[in-house]
């Protein structure tokens, strides 16, 4: 439901004060009925794909054949994502907050018939605590949720994102509206150097202390000043700024609203990769609504402040994540990172100062203004304020959006939050920050998730990927698969990064067929020294870290490729041989079936084997397998 | 006039200058690819690597568009710099193996011979884009660009094929650290024969 739709109940006017967006929201909240029943449906991509579009469907269909009572008829909202990526399609019934997971079309009729005709639960739909098996009913009970201090993802699930109306319900707009009547720029500023809150975009940068060195250079240059929103994530596995766009866009967007307040800007860019249309569709609903709302444009509540915002487009290259890359490309070039030994506060887009941040950045900054920067500095640890998105991906066994303060451990959120890996026992190893980050093995699992501690360890925290791995997983493998993504990514003008990622890579597939030497280590390593030392961009600088750091690590996994070629892991193709366990295998022929290559033989109810020179290596046997009869050596 | 001091010497420099212009003009050699006077430097070719030092603290920049600035204390070789130039050079031999003057410069660096393989033993490009900054910023038509990305990067006129951008003025060809583009040029412009039977 879109504006259009709401301005038919509530009468769409422009705001001219902070007490007419006071008088709305009292208005909105008359209007909705707090014991009211409302279905909610997680419409973020992983339910998504997961079917939840047909579970929507399933939901209005049921409700319109039923003969519920006008007045508790419930309402159908969509939102964006709820986090628990790995359990959808997620269903929440309002008011009781009863929530549901793995949802069916085929289960609609159930959830309506016992728990919104009769308020009971659909026992079998319950998230089932992965220790005692028991069911837990609502979110505030289940781990992965109340381990967690969602501040930045408050919202997100909660409320439908193409409606403006949902946000103002909330407390939307109110720190806006704060800032513009009773505070001046230089206070709203220095609330948000107090805060401390450092860009959650990668490096870390204290964020008020990038706007005071704008401002400065603004009024010194007597430029104009831009803002501007860095929604270009890219890192493999990495979805907390896509969500957060999708999920909450009025956050970003008062974020932003509030940064040009502080620092003086008319104009302000939103630049989204193409790979987000969502992001994007809601990001021009959200200005759009903004903008009829007078909370956006010319003089907004009628205060004379004037600013405005505009979408920028990625194209699809990694690369325009990078600060100077982004601007070049905003500007109309071709995405390439300049030299940056004058900051960006000074001289960024079109010359003039810039503030770039990170989605998340900004979707932080209505909360410090409207809780005050002392309860945002309270969260964390000094140094270290607040709350950070993490994605969390990969082996393990609750894969999801997961926000918690700064100086967590890696343990709490990887095992407690993240319920360990499947089947139990230690993770091997986890990679922060994306392919410019680092691997971290199991033994730091204590260490505190900060800029600082993760810096210390060689990795970085990047914008919030975590790639959980298990014994399963290469080092070297890893380690060659984001060097291959640097290397396609590559912007290719200067030569360390467009010469050496590629001739590190080709070291790395040696080692992944077994051929090298000790000396080939030494050379990598002093290769990966002067990408770092010598890249221009951050892009380059930093895609040496996963290969130096699983080198730092595991440096016994690299040797057992070399010396013994064998591949622990049981991963890189040329090193390992599939064999059938003849005491495990039933002989049911399952693989057999599945084997691309016909590489499997055996007579029914007897143990098959493999014919090592037929086998190609995909491991499909080994997936197929319900009795762990296919071995990996 | 800013001061500082680069391999321990005081040096003086205009404002605007860069930490390269200022070496170069007190005679101090710092080897450079990319960089020509005549277009704005963009810091591709990274031999111009330089090292800051203050107390314990050291980084390496690209001298060639790092401002001179009061107090800096600059190193042209050091460790860190030999081993960027060393991997640098390593890899042009093998990528741009037709290049004697890649060849000649990396041997007065002390690099003659490469661990990678060559994949093309024609290749005389290094890919520095001088040739195209000059196009742009000198001549002002655009007739040839980088194409592609990374390691795909190619220089080439739009959709490889001559164009009427062209004006034939050579300043690729002059600007060229490799003679590469002499051997392009009629790639961008046209073969003159062709050229004059189009205009007859």
């Amino acid at each position: 439901m879109g504006i259009a739709n709401l301005a038919e109940k509530i009468d769409a006017k422009r705001l001219e004060s902070s007490d007419d967006l006071v008088q709305l929201r009292r208005e909105i909240q008359m209007r909705q009925d707090p014991n009211q029943v409302q279905i909610v449906v997680c419409h973020g991509t992983g339910c998504l794909v997961s079917g939840s579009p047909a579970v929507t469907r399933a939901f209005k269909k049921v409700l319109g054949e039923t003969d519920i009572e006008a007045k508790v008829m419930p309402g159908v909202k969509t939102t964006g994502c709820q986090g628990f990526c790995s359990r959808g399609p997620l269903v929440t019934i309002m008011p009781q907050g009863i929530f549901y997971e793995r949802v069916s079309p085929k289960d609609v009729e159930d959830i309506v018939e016992q728990t919104v005709k009769n308020g009971k639960p659909v026992e079998r739909l319950l998230y089932k605590d992965v220790n005692t098996g028991e069911p837990l009913q609502t979110m505030d009970e289940i781990p992965f949720y109340n381990l967690q201090t969602r501040n930045v993802l408050k919202n997100i699930g909660t409320i439908d994102p193409t409606d403006i109306y949902d946000y103002i319900a909330v407390g939307g707009y109110q720190a806006l509206a704060k800032a513009l009547t009773t505070m001046t720029p230089e206070q709203v500023l220095e609330e948000v150097e107090k805060s401390g809150i450092r860009g959650r975009g990668g490096a870390g940068f204290p964020a008020g202390r990038k706007w005071r060195g704008a401002v400065q250079a603004k009024e010194r240059k007597n430029q104009p000043l831009y803002v501007v929103v860095n929604g270009d994530e890219g890192d493999p596995g990495a979805f907390m700024d896509g969500s957060v766009m999708e999920g909450d866009p009025h956050a970003v967007l008062e974020g932003l609203i509030l940064g040009a307040y502080a620092m003086g800007s008319e104009k302000g860019y939103m630049y989204v990769r193409a790979e987000y249309p969502l992001a994007i569709q809601h990001l021009e609903m959200a200005m759009a609504a903004a903008r009829e709302l007078g909370l956006l444009g010319d003089n907004i509540l009628n205060t004379g402040f004037c600013f405005d915002a505009q979408i920028n487009r990625g194209a699809g290259a990694f690369v325009c994540g990078e600060s100077t890359a982004l601007f070049t490309s905003i500007e109309g070039k071709a995405g390439e990172p300049r030299p940056k030994y004058v900051r960006s506060v000074e001289e960024g887009l079109w010359g003039c100062p810039t503030v770039l941040n990170n989605v998340e950045t900004w979707a932080n900054i209505p909360k410090i203004i409207d809780k005050g920067a002392e309860w945002y500095a309270s969260i964390g640890s000094p140094n270290n304020t607040g709350t950070k998105v993490f994605s969390l991906v990969g082996k393990v066994n609750n894969v999801g959006l997961v926000e918690v303060p700064l100086g967590t451990s890696l343990s709490t959120i990887i095992e407690d939050i993240g319920g360990g890996i499947p089947g139990g026992g230690e993770f091997k190893a986890v990679q922060t920050g994306g392919p410019s980050g680092g691997c971290i093995p199991y033994k730091h699992k204590d260490a505190p998730v900060d800029y600082d501690s993760l810096t210390k360890l060689g990795s970085m925290m990047g914008s919030g990927g975590m790639i959980v791995m298990d014994k399963r997983d290469c080092v070297v493998d890893v380690a060659r698969y984001f060097l291959k993504f640097l290397e396609e990514e590559s912007c290719g003008k200067c030569n360390p990064c467009r010469l050496g990622l590629t001739r590190m890579r080709e070291i790395l597939d040696d080692f992944s067929k077994g051929c090298g030497s000790e000396q080939d280590i030494e050379d990598l390593m002093s290769l990966a020294t002067s990408i770092q030392d010598g890249a221009l961009c951050a892009l380059g600088t930093s895609a040496p870290n996963p290969v130096l750091t699983t080198l730092h690590f595991f440096k016994d996994e690299y040797l057992a490729h070399i010396k013994d070629q064998k591949c622990p892991a049981g991963v890189c193709k040329d090193l390992i041989t599939y064999s059938i366990d003849p005491d495990a295998c039933t002989g049911c022929g399952a693989c057999a079936k599945q084997c691309p290559n016909n590489a499997i033989t055996g007579e029914k109810k007897e143990p098959h084997t493999i014919d090592t020179d037929a086998c190609i290596r995909c491991g499909i046997c080994e997936e197929t397998c319900k009795f762990n009869a296919v071995l990996v050596s | 006039m800013l001061k500082f001091r680069i391999n321990d010497i005081d040096v003086e420099a205009e404002p605007g200058w860069t930490v390269l212009e200022t070496a170069r003009e007190y005679g101090i050699e710092i080897p450079t690819l990319c960089f020509h006077e005549a277009v704005q430097a963009s810091g591709a070719c990274r031999l111009c690597m330089v090292e800051l030092r203050e107390g314990d603290w050291t980084k390496l920049v690209a001298s060639c568009v790092y401002p001179a600035k009061d107090g800096l204390n600059v190193y042209t070789e050091s460790e860190r710099i030999t081993n960027v130039r060393r991997w640098i050079f390593e890899m042009l031999l093998s990528e741009c193996p037709a290049s004697q003057e890649i060849r000649d410069m990396a041997a007065k660096y002390g690099v003659t011979s490469t661990r990678f393989a060559i994949k093309d033993p024609e290749q005389d490009c290094i890919m520095c884009g001088l040739c195209t900054r000059v196009c742009a910023e000198v001549v002002g038509v655009h007739a040839i660009a980088t194409q592609s990305r990374g390691v795909y990067k190619r220089i080439g006129s739009p959709f490889m094929k001559p164009n009427e951008a062209c004006v034939a003025c050579g300043s690729c060809v002059s600007v060229c650290p490799t003679g590469a583009m002499a051997r392009r040029i009629d790639l961008v412009r046209g073969k003159m024969e062709e050229n004059q039977t189009n205009a007859a």
